[in-house]
């Protein structure tokens, strides 16, 4: 039995939401499951991050949700994103539910900043980076970073050519913040520094307020629901000995981002598809490098090769892979990368906003955690 | 400057005492005699829960290094952050103090020392003569 994404759901994404964490998840997820043409009473499961600040209690009560008798929470943060969908599968094909819910809603401008200093000040495991001023995200990954540029030889404007794309793609996507606001490579030069010699704020993702919200089923169930079916064809995450969810520094070599690669041996052997038969990439990007770290651990060109396969278009309208064909959460949002995986279902579906004719086959990957999601 | 302090727990304890007592203490297992860093209660190679604080020599090379803007508040000084490979065989992060920053290489030769920033003790890495 093969387990399907039937709905879909969303708030705006906003700097300032004006309401609650909780309703906004509660928004996103009626939106998900009245587009799968389910009710509330047809959710018996749930999956949201362990991150996430809203309990399952009060979701299920606010939804009118009668009972959940599957719950569960990814780790990770944002590298995790896509473990939400592998669970909620998981537990349609093993029959622990039927109908699962997944989630993430946050206040992430407005509220609890994930680029502020002290996050993370109260975690022992921080202890050995935060007090040497290496206090934010962009910093904690910026040490990889650097492995990989200086490797190849890459310098800042290299990574702002990526930034250049993302935001080409948000100008013509209404849902993006950064809709009709495209930028050239002067403008991402020009931006300030945040992690010398590596980042400047145009290379850093959005902070958001906002929700989304999936319904995972089986594929026999989708026949009678209104919206097509986008199949998981492949759904993995992957933790190494070593790491840590922002950061692996004690692997050898941090010029390759060694998690992705493990994660692209599953994605591809499970759904039989190579980097060639996919039409869409969706990749999670809280920095723009990551990107280029990711395109070669998931195969998609060779070591190196990620610069001259964004710099030639090959990424953009049109190329040979289009990636982050709502702007990414650089233009787009920053809803922990959730909003990346509901772009794969649109583009599926034939709706989205930059549609790639004929899209059949996307591939969503936060770097740990990934899919490959395809039409049944 | 300002500084977050370090949360301590059991299992970190014994290298904050260290640094207090200007000793760079490093895990190693008392079974498969593997270091490890940074601290935690079990060996990864072998499992074995016990181990002893062993103090590192301090030597190493820089592995990898950012200028991190704003550090800890708006408008603080900009500060290096070095990841060092030490000759032990672990990787730390701390701070790259007299350097300037266009003399930042990775494979620079440095060496640990200790001292107080914003009243909290911490330990630091400067130039290495080889």
């Amino acid at each position: 039995m093969d387990a399907i994404i039937a709905g879909i759901g969303q708030t705006e994404f906003s700097k300032n939401s004006g309401r609650s964490r909780l309703q906004l998840a509660v928004e996103a997820a009626r939106a998900a499951i009245s587009d799968a043409g389910l009710t509330p009473a047809d959710i018996d499961g749930s999956v949201t991050f362990t991150h996430d600040e809203n309990d399952e209690s009060a979701v299920l009560t606010n939804l009118g949700i009668p009972r959940l008798r599957f719950s569960s929470r990814t780790p990770g943060g944002g590298g995790g994103s896509c473990a939400t969908i592998q669970h909620a599968a998981s537990a349609v094909v093993s029959g622990q539910a039927s109908a699962v819910l997944v989630w993430r809603a946050f206040n992430e401008r407005s509220e609890s900043r994930f680029g502020q200093p002290t996050q993370g000040a109260l975690d022992p495991a921080w202890s050995f980076h935060l007090p040497f001023g290496l206090d934010t995200p962009a910093k904690i990954y910026g040490l990889t970073f650097q492995r990989y540029m200086h490797r190849y030889g890459l310098t800042n404007a290299d990574f702002g050519e990526y930034t250049v794309v993302a935001r080409q793609y948000a100008a013509t996507n209404p849902n993006a913040w950064f809709y009709e606001r495209p930028i050239t490579i002067e403008d991402h030069q020009a931006s300030r520094w945040i992690v010398e010699p590596l980042l400047r704020l145009l290379d850093c993702c959005q902070e958001s307020d906002g929700g989304v919200a999936l319904v995972v089923t089986s594929a026999d169930r989708a026949r009678d629901l209104p919206q097509p079916a986008a199949r998981i064809a492949a759904a993995s995450s992957m933790y190494l000995r070593g790491g840590h969810h922002l950061f692996n520094y004690h692997h050898p070599d941090l010029s390759t981002f060694v998690e992705a690669e493990s994660l692209a041996g599953e994605l591809w052997a499970q759904s039989g598809y190579g980097p060639s038969d996919m039409d869409v990439a969706m990749i999670y990007e809280n920095f723009s490098p990551v990107v280029f770290m990711q395109l070669e651990a998931l195969g998609f060109c060779g070591p190196g090769e990620a610069r001259d396969l964004i710099a030639s278009g090959g990424i953009g309208p049109g190329g040979r892979i289009p990636v982050n064909t709502n702007g990414g959460l650089l233009g787009e949002g920053y809803i922990h990368g959730m909003n990346n995986i509901v772009e794969g279902v649109r583009q599926l579906r034939g709706t989205a906003p930059n549609q790639v004719a004929g899209a059949g086959r996307v591939l969503v990957s936060a770097g740990c955690s990934g899919l490959v999601l395809d039409r049944p | 400057m300002a500084v977050i302090p370090p949360a301590i727990d059991r299992d970190s304890q014994f290298f904050w005492d260290g640094v207090r007592a200007g000793q760079l203490l490093v895990q190693r297992c008392t079974d498969c005699a593997e270091l490890r860093h940074p601290p935690g209660p079990a060996c990864p190679e072998c499992g074995c829960l016990a181990w002893k604080a062993e103090q590192s020599a301090g030597c190493g090379t820089v592995y990898s290094w950012v200028l991190s803007h704003h550090p800890t508040e708006a408008d603080a000084e900009p500060r290096v952050v070095v990841l060092v490979d030490l000759e032990d065989g672990v990787r730390m992060v701390a701070n790259l103090l007299g350097v300037p920053v266009a003399e930042v290489t990775n494979d620079l030769p440095v060496e640990v020392f200790f001292t107080e920033v914003d009243g909290v003790p911490l330990p630091m890495f400067r130039r290495r003569a080889v």
